[in-house]
C-alpha cells in the first residue's frame, strides 16, 4: 500500500504546493488525480517517487518511509526526458543495465511492441514525433516492471487515436501485473474511464478537495451511460472546488482544467 | 497497436531522403568557397610572369610552392613540422588534461567552484604571451618553457568548456538517472558525461586552435627548429617565399589536425539534434 500521511511541500521560493494530503492507494488500485494547473499533482508525485522530501508529513510504501527513488516505483514525466545521446532501444533499457544482455533485449522488445514502436528500436530520439517519445518514455518506465507506477500526465501530448490505445495498453498491463497506478491527468473522461478512485484537488495551496470511488464494472463503456455520469459528478467537483477557493485568488475558469 | 504502426510508417515512407542533392550542395559550395583565393593567385602568378609586376616581396604561387617543395625535397621541412607539430601536441595534451581536470573539480560543487573560479577568471585575464618571461626564467629557453606557454593557451577554453557544460547540465535529465537509482559514478559515467560531451569536443577544438596560435609565439622566442623558425628566418634573410610557404604550412596542419578531431569525435555526436560538421 502507498501511503500519502498528511504531507505538506512548501518550496523554497515559499510556495505551498501542497497542504496537508492525505491518500491512502491500495495495492493494485488505479487512482487518478485531477486538478488545475498548478495544483500540485506533480508535486506530489515527485514526493512519492522520492525525488523531492515532503516539508512535514512521510509518503511510505507497504510501511517503508520513500526518501529516495525506490525500485519498485517508477514515475513517467511529464516530458519524455529521453536521454537524447541514446536510441530508443537503449533509452528503453535503461533501467535494466543490470540484466545480462540477451534478457534485457528481450525486455525492451516486449515493451517496445506493447507501445507499438517494434520497429523503432533503433532510432535516435531527435527522429521520433513527440506522441511517439512519449510512447517510448512509457515503454522505459514500464521496462524494470515497477510495483507502483506513477504517470504524469502521460496521454496529455498525444492524439485521441493513440491515447486511447494506449489507455487499453495500460489497462491490459494492469490486468496482467497488477500494478498499482496513480495517474495524474487534466482528462476528466480519462481519470473516469480508467480509475478506480479519482482524487480532485484545488490549488494555492494544493489540497485534496473530494475523492471519488467509481465502483464501475471492468471493461467499461467509454460512451456509456453511467461513466457519463460519473464523468459528471467529477467535473462538478471540479466547479465546486474552484469556486470555493478562497477569496481574492484570482479566478480561473473551469474550462482551463 | 497495428493501427498505429501503420500510420508511422506511412508519416516515414512520406519523408524525403535528400542524401545526393545534399553531397552536390556540399561540392558547389566547396568550389565557390576556393573561387576567390585560386582567381587571385592565377593571376598574381600572370602579373609576374608577364613582367606587369615583380614579385620581390610578394613572390607568385609557383615560387612559394617551389621552395616548399625544396625544403620537403631536403627533409627540413619534416624536421620543423615534426618540432611544431611535436610542441603544439605536448602543449595541448597537458593543456586540455589540467583543463579537464581543474574544471570537473570545479563544476563538481558550488563551494569548489566559488574557490577556484575567480583565481582562474583572475588569471585568464592576463594575456597569455605576458607569461613568456617567467617561463623562461622557470624552465629555461628550450622546449619546457614553449610547452608551458602553449599549454597554458589551450588550458582555459578547455577549463571554461567543461565548468560551462557540467553547468547546463538538465537537471530534468538527472532526474531520469535518479529515478533509476543510479550511483554516484554511474550519474557521471551515464548521465554526466554524454551531455557535455558536444560542449567539451568544441572546447578541445577551440584549445587545439590557441594551442597552433601560441606555438608560433613559442618558436619566436627563440627557436632552432619549427615552423616559427622558418618564420623568423625568412624575414632576417629576406626570404618572403619562406615565410609564405610556412604560413601555407600551418594552415595546412592546423586545418588538418582539427578535421582530425572532428572527425575522431563524430561517431560520439551522431545523436545530436543541431550536428553540422563545421569543415
Ligand atoms: N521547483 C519549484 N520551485 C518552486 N515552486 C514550484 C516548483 N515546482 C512547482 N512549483 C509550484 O508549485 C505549485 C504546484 O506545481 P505542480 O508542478 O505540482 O503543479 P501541477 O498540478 O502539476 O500543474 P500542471 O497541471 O500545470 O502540471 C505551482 O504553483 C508551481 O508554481
Ligand atoms: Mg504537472
Amino acid at each position: 500500500m502507498l501511503s500519502i500521511e498528511a504531507v505538506d511541500k512548501i518550496y523554497p521560493n515559499g510556495t505551498r504546493a501542497l497542504d496537508r494530503v492525505r491518500l491512502d492507494v491500495q495495492q493494485g488500485e488505479i487512482v487518478a488525480v485531477v486538478g488545475g494547473s498548478g495544483c500540485g499533482k506533480s508535486t506530489l508525485l515527485r514526493l512519492a517517487a522520492g525525488l523531492d522530501q515532503a516539508t512535514r508529513g512521510c509518503i511510505t510504501l507497504d510501511g517503508e518511509t520513500i526518501s529516495a527513488p525506490h525500485e519498485c516505483v517508477g514515475l513517467i514525466f511529464q516530458e519524455p526526458r529521453l536521454l537524447p545521446w541514446l536510441t530508443v532501444a537503449d533509452n528503453v533499457g535503461f533501467g535494466l543495465s543490470h540484466l545480462p544482455r540477451a534478457k534485457r533485449e528481450k525486455i525492451v522488445g516486449d515493451v517496445l511492441a506493447r507501445v507499438g514502436l517494434a520497429d523503432y528500436a533503433g532510432r535516435w530520439p531527435r527522429e521520433l514525433s513527440g506522441g511517439q517519445a512519449q510512447r517510448v518514455a512509457i515503454a522505459r518506465a514500464l521496462a524494470p516492471r515497477p510495483k507502483v507506477l506513477l504517470l504524469d500526465e502521460p496521454f496529455s501530448a498525444l492524439d485521441a487515436f493513440t491515447r486511447a490505445s494506449l489507455h487499453e495498453h495500460v489497462l491490459d498491463l494492469w490486468r496482467a501485473l497488477k500494478p498499482t497506478l496513480v495517474l495524474v491527468t487534466h482528462d476528466v473522461e480519462e481519470a473516469a474511464y480508467l480509475a478506480d478512485r479519482v482524487v480532485v484537488m484545488r490549488p494555492r495551496p494544493g489540497r485534496i478537495s473530494s475523492v471519488f470511488d467509481l465502483d464501475l464494472k471492468r471493461p467499461r463503456d467509454r460512451y456509456g451511460a453511467d461513466l457519463e455520469a460519473a464523468k459528471r459528478r467529477i467535473l462538478n467537483a471540479l466547479d465546486q472546488s474552484l469556486r470555493e477557493r478562497s477569496a481574492g485568488d484570482e479566478l480561473v475558469p473551469a474550462a482551463a482544467i | 497497436m497495428d493501427a498505429i504502426q501503420q500510420r508511422d510508417a506511412a508519416v516515414e515512407a512520406a519523408s524525403p531522403v535528400s542524401s545526393p542533392a545534399r553531397k552536390s550542395r556540399f561540392g558547389a559550395r566547396f568550389v565557390l568557397g576556393i573561387l576567390l583565393p585560386v582567381v587571385l593567385a592565377a593571376g598574381w602568378e600572370f602579373a609576374v610572369a608577364k613582367g606587369y609586376a615583380q614579385g620581390r616581396l610578394m613572390p607568385p604561387p609557383s615560387r612559394i610552392f617551389k621552395t616548399l617543395y625544396d625544403l620537403a625535397a631536403t627533409g627540413e621541412l619534416w624536421r620543423h613540422i615534426f618540432a611544431t607539430l611535436a610542441r603544439v601536441l605536448a602543449g595541448f595534451l597537458l593543456g586540455t588534461i589540467a583543463g579537464t581536470i581543474v574544471g570537473a573539480i570545479a563544476g563538481a560543487s558550488r563551494i569548489t567552484k566559488e574557490i577556484l573560479d575567480p583565481s582562474l577568471q583572475g588569471l585568464r585575464s592576463v594575456p597569455s604571451i605576458a607569461w613568456v618571461p617567467l617561463f623562461i626564467l622557470w624552465l629555461g629557453i628550450f622546449e619546457e618553457s614553449k610547452i608551458a606557454l602553449i599549454a597554458v593557451g589551450c588550458f582555459f577554453p578547455v577549463y571554461l568548456g567543461v565548468l560551462g557544460a557540467i553547468a547546463t547540465v538538465d537537471r530534468k535529465t538527472v532526474e531520469v538517472g535518479r529515478m533509476f537509482r543510479l550511483s554516484q559514478f554511474q550519474l557521471v559515467r551515464r548521465i554526466l558525461l554524454p551531455a557535455i560531451l558536444p560542449a567539451y569536443i568544441l572546447a578541445l577544438r577551440q584549445g587545439l586552435g590557441l594551442g597552433w596560435m601560441f606555438v608560433v609565439a613559442a618558436e619566436f622566442m627563440g627557436a632552432s627548429e619549427g615552423l616559427g623558425y622558418l618564420l623568423v628566418d625568412g624575414q632576417q634573410l629576406g626570404k618572403p617565399d619562406q615565410i609564405l610557404a610556412s604560413i601555407l604550412t600551418f594552415a595546412i596542419l592546423g586545418k588538418i589536425t582539427d578535421g582530425l578531431l572532428a572527425a575522431a569525435s563524430t561517431p560520439f555526436l551522431t545523436w545530436q539534434d543541431a550536428f553540422a560538421p563545421k569543415n
